[in-house]
């Protein structure tokens, strides 16, 4: 219930959060809204030495149209994708997604990026973003580094972000005309997915199917070669590996998923 | 205007809704300055030797004021078993064996409480594995046993001994027998559980502890520390509901208690909610057979139920629950042959206690079951079953097969009242469409008829509460009661019964309990006794009260007592046809103390019963099951505050869809619970629910001037087996004839999938 | 640490571990325990207060965090001296929308939150923007109703 004892710094700058970083390495974690890491601090499953607050850091927190993207800073708050017009009418999936996101009070802290770099795979924005084949940027001692969606999740709980590094953008390319759809499949309201599926423009990506969001390859593959939409969900769960849970087998996850990705891509949205 | 009736605002409210109500935590008080703060070492492990604790860094660690095991404990019993196996007893920290994950083995106390949880993560318990036993069903063959010098898993039977009859279903057309579950489930009130002790200047122990009824916590707490009643005073601040599991003592209390008399200093202590999912008693956990026959017509003339009762590590309560699911078995049907038995056995699980139904739920679940399930074999609307065993309406005392004696009834009119109300007819109509057209989404419509047995006895003398009312010489009230609400709105309940009797407005009427030096004697609030026996009480007091200022008011007045009447919109008591000679009850309180203390002694338990109508809307796809409609019928007399009466029907309502749908406690085959937060617990928030339609019908008891039954558990106990039956009505054109709780999506698409529809579908892992 | 922190209008300079938890910095140090603890995580929603004018959990909230920012909990909605209540609270009383009590806190700032961005929610939005918060005394009924009646007596009351 009380996390282990720490120390907390909260730099005024990104360079300065990115010294503190490169200074303590693996000791020190990095603070935005504080709803990945706080509850598992909470548990003692985590207890890092020290804590950088990046929450005030208000150059990380922006939506703006920029070319072919729109620049989503990795500080902006759940709540602030689901409100943003620019996103309702360039990426339409991501504040449908940004709603379901646990409830009101955690969409009120909770932030695009560090959901993204807590890299939970039943989580609903990182299946999202794949979907969306965003890309994301890091800052660090070398600079900055861009990493496509796809490269970003490198395995449970864990992404291609170093101790050193802050994510500080994810850019999404904007697709105001393209069909999409969200289904995510929870016991309670505000539950983590037992299984989602976001599609969006001949993408899907699915939460709940591995030991990180993954894309549904053969589903893919199948409509692209011209393949109905309940045919190439039936392939959705190809190559992946669910695991047995609390909250489901690996049979009725495999089902949800070809559920769930034959009626996202049929455009429905919401809790299935 | 009789306040009889009356919807009421609550007194309460004001305060708890701008500077919030007093929990146990809350407490600020001189007794407890610089109290120390505990925390609890606990088993991770289900089933084990402890052949080591080293408590040396702990004892090191920032803070640290004393590390406590079980062997500085060692003079003291436990808390006793319920039941006749003595060697069964609950230690208060576990010394040799640890049977449970959750089970204390030792305890820190700290200057602050955030040093306690760094403290108990540096005892260091050294374990010896033994093997665990989950399931009741493998407990109950006795190979793994939890006490070996006592032999057997067996902490109670209920009967086990009487062999089922070969010749029970002789006659029947039809017999259907099924093993169903009745999961165990956690209680989670939103407050934890919470103590705070001090020796107090007058040497006796002092606690304030969040409860449901403080005289039996200080008859248990005394008990267990060895120490005289008198020497041990309880205090119950405001509650965040209890729900059957706060009542009385568990090892925590006692240990908490007992640090006070150790180290001199107050202590205190509140357990984080993981502790209170796995160290809170838990409720229900039965595996049951239901065999019932009977012929075409749809008369059913047999009943078998055998109950398998979990009882977690140590038998509490829990023990003792089949009785009462015995008791009540065959539930509003005249059933011509009965037969019941049952086992309590211990496995590696937590312990289990009383929630919300305590042993009733469990036997309503499994006759509206086993009647579905007979309704299905002969092909029969379920409803029109059920009307045609049903006991007929009775108002005078009716004596069970199972023994118990029912007061009054009338189920068929309860069940014409839900059928009217849910539009039965309509639904049964929208539902051949659907079926008709092939939806995704089908609808599927419970029934449910049930009785309940409420206002045990608390203790040996029957069914009683006391109540003391007194009248303040500057026109206010005051009433001392033994019942000890958390939610249940007494302070007010109890004011509309003085009010009504004296005149003095409810607001001006403050009502006490839970202090043992106020109120020496009481019950407490369970079993849903409290207006039954708790208002009657109070009600007679004041009436008493009415009795002793009228005769006052006679001597005064000069006038014959008999004309001497009572003059609510005075305030006081007045001479019949001479209006000004009167004196107000503050008046005859500033000559003499005007208090009455009475008992109010009740004939017996009451039978509250009810029907209720569930409406599912079932994705055949997913398996994903909505709670579209619950309407219920909830019959429990005399409704004294309808605002209140609707509270507890929406509370018992909400508990039993969760039992239907969502929750269960389940471990892992090694005994580690999988369901210990409120994440992985599926406590249901707003979303999962509708508002509710509550049917009106009061049949009154003649068991107290009220009229009055129970209502408190009354929504949980219908409610369930109402949904239950609606999952599997929304199926049944497939093949699906049942669906074990709580009937998860899962378990919905494993009944599709498998066709014939005798298979039940399995849960992911886990237990009861 | 020192802290710096406006309290329902009151500012506050306190010096905390970097863990405290900002719902034990409101009832321990600032001794305001109407806000609750109910589980351990951030399910449950009994310790929800305003944090910069928006609905938060204060358990998954370090007082550190807090630092510079105005906190409004239950006991400073209602009328200066207590005896004014804000409609929400008002509609909970007369709805019978609270039993123990333990969730209300909680449940009541959760529900001016939400009728401050939706000053006209339907049942279902109702149910939706309060399923961070839990109870188990109520069954949510009185308590949806509760929140319907303040919007439709016009709830909106300036932070």
């Amino acid at each position: 219930m009380i996390p282990a004892p720490f120390d907390y710094v909260r730099p005024a700058r990104v360079e300065d959060a990115l010294r503190l970083l490169a200074e303590h390495g693996e000791d020190a974690k990095v603070l935005a809204g504080g709803h990945s890491l706080l509850p598992i601090m909470k548990l003692r499953l985590a207890a890092p030495a020290l804590l950088v607050d990046v929450g005030r850091l208000d150059a990380l927190r922006h939506i703006r149209i920029e070319g072919e993207d729109v620049a989503i800073g990795a500080l902006t708050r759940h709540a602030d994708l689901v409100s943003s017009p620019v996103l309702r009418a360039e990426v339409p999936l991501l504040p449908d997604v940004a709603a379901l996101v646990g409830d009101q009070q955690i969409r009120n802290r909770g932030t695009i990026g560090g959901s993204l770099v807590h890299g939970d795979p039943a989580a609903d924005l990182p299946a999202a973003v794949l979907a969306l084949g965003a890309t994301l940027v890091l800052q660090g001692p070398g600079g900055e580094r861009r990493v496509a969606a796809t490269e970003f999740f490198t395995g449970f709980l864990q992404t291609s972000t170093a101790p050193d590094e802050l994510l500080v953008e994810i850019r999404v390319p904007r697709c105001p005309d393209a069909p999409w759809g969200y289904q995510k499949f929870v016991r309670r309201a505000n539950d983590w997915a037992v299984v989602a599926a976001a599609a969006v423009d001949g993408r899907v990506a699915l939460a709940g199917m591995a030991q990180t969001p993954v894309r549904a390859a053969a589903t893919e593959e199948a409509l692209t070669a011209g393949a109905s939409p309940a045919e190439a969900a039936a392939l959705a769960d190809r190559d992946t590996s669910p695991t047995a849970d609390l909250q489901a087998s690996e049979a009725y996850r495999r089902h949800l998923a070809r559920l769930l990705t034959r009626r996202a891509l049929g455009g429905a949205r919401g809790r299935a | 205007m009789s306040l009889i009736g009356a919807r009421v605002v609550r007194n309460e409210d004001p305060l708890f809704l701008t500077r919030g109500a007093t929990y146990t935590e809350d407490v600020v008080d001189e007794r407890l300055s610089g109290a120390l703060h505990v925390t609890f070492v606990r088993s991770p492990v289900a089933h084990a030797r402890i052949t080591g604790i080293d408590t040396g860094e702990a004892q090191q660690a920032p803070g640290v004021v004393a590390v406590v095991t079980g062997a500085d404990l060692a003079a003291l019993p436990g808390i006793p078993p319920i039941g006749p196996q003595a060697a069964m007893a609950q230690p208060l920290l576990a010394t040799d064996v640890v049977r449970f994950v959750g089970e204390p083995v030792a305890v820190v106390v700290t200057e602050e409480r955030y040093q306690g949880e760094d403290a108990a993560a540096l005892v260091f318990v050294d374990f010896d594995p033994l093997p665990v036993v989950i399931d009741p069903r493998a407990a109950a063959r006795d190979e793994v046993l939890l006490f070996p010098e006592v032999g057997t898993n067996t902490a109670m039977e209920h009967d086990w001994k009487n062999q089922p009859s070969a010749d029970l279903f002789d006659g029947c057309d039809v017999v259907v027998s099924r093993e169903i579950i009745n999961q165990r489930l956690a209680p989670a009130p939103l407050e934890v559980r919470s103590t705070a002790a001090t020796v107090t200047d007058d040497g006796r122990l002092t606690a304030w502890v969040s409860n449901q009824g403080a005289q039996v916590t200080q008859r248990e707490l005394s008990g267990a520390l060895d120490l005289p009643r008198e020497q041990v005073h309880i205090i119950t601040p405001d509650v965040g509901g209890g729900f059957g599991a706060k009542m009385g003592a568990d090892p925590e209390h006692v240990v908490v208690a007992w640090l006070a008399r150790h180290l001199g200093r107050p202590v205190r202590w509140v357990e984080t909610r993981w502790e209170n999912l796995v160290a809170m008693t838990h409720g229900r956990g039965q595996v049951q057979t239901i065999t019932i026959g009977g012929r075409r017509d749809g008369r059913v003339l047999a009943y078998r139920l055998e109950v398998l009762q979990d009882c977690g590590a140590y038998p509490r309560f829990g023990t003792f629950l089949p009785a009462l699911t015995r008791m009540m078995a065959p539930g509003v049907y005249d059933i011509p042959r009965l037969e019941s038995r049952g086992r309590s056995v211990v496995t590696n699980a937590t312990p289990v206690g009383a929630y919300r139904g305590a042993g009733r739920p469990e036997a309503a679940a499994a006759i509206e079951r086993a009647m579905d399930l007979f309704a299905a074999e002969i092909g029969m609307d379920p409803t029109e079953v059920r009307r045609v065993n049903l006991m007929p309406a009775f108002d005078r005392e009716r004596v069970t097969l199972a023994g118990a004696h029912y007061d009054t009834g009338d189920y068929p009119g309860a069940l014409d009242r839900v059928l009217a109300a849910a539009g039965y007819q309509d639904l049964r109509r929208e539902q051949a469409q659907r079926r008709e057209r092939g939806d995704v989404v089908q609808l599927g419509i419970g029934i449910s008829v049930y009785v309940e047995i409420t206002g045990p006895a608390m203790e040996a003398g029957g069914p009683r509460e006391n109540a003391t009312v007194e009248v303040n010489p500057d026109g206010t009230a005051t009433v001392l009661t033994g019942t000890s609400p958390h939610g249940q709105g007494h302070a007010t309940a109890w004011a509309m019964l003085v009010s009504e009797e004296l005149g003095i407005p409810v607001d001006r009427i403050t009502v006490l309990h839970g202090d043992t030096d106020l109120v020496p004697a009481g019950g407490g609030t369970a079993g849903s006794r409290s207006l039954q026996q708790g208002g009657a009480a109070v009600q007679q007091a004041a009436r008493e009260l009415v009795e002793v200022a009228r005769r006052r008011a006679a001597e005064l007045l000069e006038a014959e007592p008999d004309d001497v009447v009572v003059d609510t919109a005075r305030r006081g008591v007045a001479v019949r046809g001479a209006p000004h000679a009167w004196l107000s009850f503050a008046d005859l309180a500033g000559r003499e103390p005007l208090a009455v203390h009475t008992v109010f002694q009740a004939p017996g338990p009451t039978f509250p019963f009810g029907a209720h109508v569930a409406v599912v809307d079932v994705d055949t796809e997913s398996g994903r099951v909505v709670l579209r409609r619950l309407v219920a019928v909830d019959d429990a007399g005399t409704v004294l505050n309808p605002l209140l009466a609707e509270g507890q029907r929406h509370g018992g309502l909400a508990q039993g869809a969760a039992q239907a749908l969502f929750e269960e406690v389940v471990y892992d085959p090694d005994g580690n619970p999988q369901t210990s937060t409120l994440a992985t617990y599926p406590f249901l928030s707003a979303t999962e629910l509708p508002a509710f339609e509550l049917v009106d019908m009061a049949t009154p008891t003649p068991h107290n001037p009220l009229g009055a039954k129970g209502i408190g558990e009354s929504g949980t106990i219908g409610s369930t087996p109402a949904i239950q039956n609606a999952v599997v009505d929304a199926l049944s054109h497939l093949g699906v004839r049942h669906i074990d709780l709580p009937a998860t999506p899962q378990r919905v698409w494993e009944a599709l999938g498998s066709g014939s529809g005798m298979r039940s579908g399995s849960a992911s892992g886990g237990a009861v | 640490m020192e802290v710096k922190v406006t309290v329902n209008g009151v500012a506050r300079r306190d010096d905390v571990e970097p863990r405290l938890l900002l719902v034990h910095y409101l009832r321990e140090v600032v001794g305001l325990r109407a806000t609750n603890v109910g589980c351990d995580t951030s399910s449950c929603g009994a310790c929800t207060v305003h944090l910069d004018g928006e609905a938060v959990k204060s358990c998954t909230v370090l007082a550190v965090q807090a630092d510079g920012c105005e906190v409004t909990t239950l006991e400073g909605l209602a009328g200066d001296d207590g005896s004014r209540l804000h409609p929400v609270q008002a509609a909970f009383r007369a709805e019978h929308g609270l039993q123990c009590g333990f969730c209300t806190p909680g449940m009541v700032m959760a529900a001016t939150a939400l009728l401050r961005s939706n000053p006209h929610p339907s049942e279902r939005e109702v149910r939706e923007g309060l399923e961070g918060n839990f109870c188990r005394c109520t069954g949510y009924h009185n308590i949806v109703r509760a929140v319907l009646a303040a919007a439709a007596a016009g709830a909106e009351v300036p932070e």
